[in-house]
């Protein structure tokens, strides 16, 4: 494969938000003007040397990075292939990735006078990340989540509310992310002169999808730096989950002009590849055009969004963030799958053999790892992204494993 | 009889210094049987067009009572082919008046724009508005449905700039739709302030007819528009309506209908 010449971090998205065919900008008028504004602040921000000094600073002081990257001596022992590193993303303040994302863009809301913060979360990360930011700055904060989710991930949901955040439920729909995005981009319409929306993952809207994978860039950088630290040399490959796609773009970013570095999205399987039962968009995905972006997305005959199953919230989303669609078309990364048991058995395996209890959305990535380190050579350097800690995911757990032996 | 234009319609609403008045109704709510029963009960009442919504399973720019329409309508089976069926039936049942489909795009662009627009066409459709289409991203869209003879339209929107307004009048063959607030589709009790004021500006500054939507649900807000914009568009007062009364709300449509004109 020949090198890409630098699509990261700022020669994509184009003018018009697009990566290849993937993004862009399709709103209703009303959302086409404060889009606008705040593609013109971050441009600003971007450009500015101490909004990135205040970031990093927040990074270092707040959210205690850099995170490391930890050699999983027992796992790789026991799997017998490929040298497992994780980057440890779990460690960050408020367990996951999600973080980066919130101080960047609560920094960028400030900048834009904006006072009252809304956001979407599926697991719960993004919210708790969001209403984390809102409160060190003194901001309102209010979460959309779907009405399931809550149900599912309800430790997430006291945390927030102790952040002192509103959570609405949201209850159209499937009562999942999806429906979430929809109402913030509601409630973003109707109140766009005092309001800030802050988008989770990479995807929605232009400037959405570039504004994100900017801030969770970091991961990347990191990675980078500590694994020629650490081995010497460049990874064979990089393994993330891919819901939207934030952790995975944060990570890849690092690696995707080095074309030797596998970059490899795990998306949701659920219980099976079949109508209503997965969110594995690249697996019976098509082209559709979903809240705000062109992408590879889940739908029916009729264009309709399809159901989505995961037994993770997180994963558990429509349509793929368009960077990711362009780096599959390009053949620049793969995507795969893994299945919701594949998932829970892997975040047990590195529970016990690494005393890490990962969010069941990493765990797709760890199930991977666990599948594929085997056939591997012991000198293949494998970096899988924990995005986060599974302390939210201890109810779902128990529940899964009920409904098992029933 | 030959069904006038979307555009014709509106230009003849000013040149008699009234409004037409353009119910939307969601189509397959709650089934297609009652909704072509409704389009004719609307006609009949005193419409002069219809915007007919094409259900959809994320509508971002509604409302709640719009998205529960388009949720009914879903589970009642509700496609995009369904719909072209039940407004081919409206037009043999004698449906005269112009009618523009109110979508979002991934039914249309899944179908293909020239499937779509030559679809709709033969179904009796004159033109379409597209709410998650912005006219910079339209060009493909914009020629095929040229092509086929179909009117487009495209909203604006208290935030839309000068610049924006004049990309958006010159897609619009049909006419323009004045989104008439910052916020979704839904009934409200006041129109916004200066909304008369508004309406005369994007006057003076577009070449295609306007339409006024977006909150307005009262005879009153019908009469204090009446005049001020060449269509005055009624949606979720009336969609609320057919969610309560069901197979009942073609007799119930007529009833309001009447009593929204009645001060016009």
């Amino acid at each position: 494969m020949t090198a890409l010449k630098s699509p990261l971090p700022n020669t994509l998205p184009d003018s018009a938000g697009f990566y290849g065919d993937f993004g862009g900008r399709f709103v209703p008028d009303t959302l086409m003007a404060p889009l606008a504004e705040l593609e013109d602040a971050y441009n600003k921000a971007h450009a500015d040397p101490a909004f990135w000094a205040d970031y990093e600073r927040l990074l270092d002081e707040f959210v205690g990075r850099e995170t490391p990257l930890q050699p999983m001596h027992r796992l790789t022992a026991q799997l017998g292939g490929a040298k497992i590193y994780l980057k440890r993303e779990d460690l960050a303040h408020t367990g996951a990735h999600k973080i980066n994302n919130a101080i960047g863009q609560i920094l960028l809301a400030q900048r834009m006078g904006k006072k009252r913060i809304i956001a979407e979360t599926g697991a719960g990360q993004h919210g708790v990340a969001t209403a984390t930011a809102a409160a060190a700055f003194g901001l309102e904060c209010i979460v959309y989540m779907g009405a399931d989710d809550m149900a599912r991930q309800e430790p997430n949901v006291y945390r927030m509310r102790l952040l002192g955040a509103e959570v609405v439920p949201v209850t159209s729909g499937s009562r999942t992310l999806k429906d979430a995005v929809s109402e913030a981009m509601r409630d973003w319409v109707s109140h766009v002169h005092d309001t800030y929306y802050l988008l989770g993952s990479a995807l929605g809207p232009h400037p959405y999808p570039r504004m994100v994978r900017d801030f969770q860039s970091v991961i990347g950088r990191e990675a980078r730096a500590q694994i020629l630290a650490a081995e010497g040399r460049l990874p064979d490959s990089i393994v993330a989950c891919v819901g939207g796609g934030s952790n995975a773009i944060g990570i890849f970013s690092g690696f995707v002009d080095d074309a030797q570095v596998k970059l490899i999205g795990v998306e949701a399987g659920g219980t099976a590849i079949a109508k209503g039962q997965h969110a594995a968009r690249f697996s019976g995905g098509s082209m559709g055009i979903f809240q705000g972006m062109k992408t590879i997305i889940l739908q029916d005959t009729d264009g309709q969004a399809e159901l989505t199953h995961s037994v993770s919230a997180g994963l558990d989303y429509t349509g793929v963030g368009p960077e990711h669609a362009y780096l599959q078309a390009l053949g620049r990364a793969e995507y795969t799958y893994a299945l919701d048991d594949d998932a829970v058995a892997a975040l047990h395996r590195l529970a016990r053999t690494e005393g890490i209890i990962c969010a069941l959305e990493s765990a797709h990535a760890v199930a991977y790892a666990i599948k594929t380190a085997p056939a591997l050579s012991k000198d293949h350097l494998m970096i899988v992204n924990l995005s986060g800690r599974g302390d939210k995911d201890i109810g779902i757990l128990r529940s899964y494993e009920e409904n098992k032996k029933s | 009889m030959t069904t006038k234009t979307l555009r014709q319609t509106l230009l003849d609403a000013r040149a008699a210094k009234t409004s037409a008045f353009v119910p939307f109704v969601m189509a397959g709510d709650p089934d297609m049987t009652t909704s072509t029963g409704i389009l004719l009960s609307l006609e009949k009442s005193g419409a002069a067009a219809i915007e007919l919504g094409v259900p959809f399973s994320d509508p971002v720019a509604d409302g709640v009572t719009v998205q529960q329409a388009a949720e009914r309508a879903l589970a009642a089976g509700a496609t995009l082919a369904g719909v072209f069926d039940m407004l081919k039936q409206a037009r043999a049942q004698g449906l005269a008046i112009p009618v523009c489909l109110f979508s979002y795009l991934n039914p249309i662009f899944y179908m293909g724009y020239d499937v779509f627009a030559r679809t709709a066409r033969d179904a009796g459709a004159q033109g379409a508005l597209i709410v998650d289409l912005p006219p910079e991203a339209a060009a493909d869209y914009l020629a095929t449905m040229k092509a086929a003879g179909m009117e487009t339209v495209f909203l604006c929107s208290p935030t839309t700039d000068p610049v924006r307004l004049a990309l958006i009048d010159a897609a619009s063959t049909g006419f323009v739709y004045y989104v008439s607030r910052e916020g979704v589709t839904g009934a409200q009790t006041a129109l916004p302030t200066a909304l008369s004021e508004k309406l005369a500006d994007l006057r003076a500054h577009l070449t295609a007819p306007l339409a006024v939507g977006f909150g307005i649900s009262t005879p009153a807000h019908v009469a204090a528009l009446t005049g001020k914009a060449d269509a005055i568009v009624v949606g979720s007062a009336l969609v609320k309506t057919i969610g309560e009364k069901a197979a009942d709300a073609p007799a119930a449509l007529a009833a309001q209908v009447k009593e929204l004109l009645a001060a016009a």
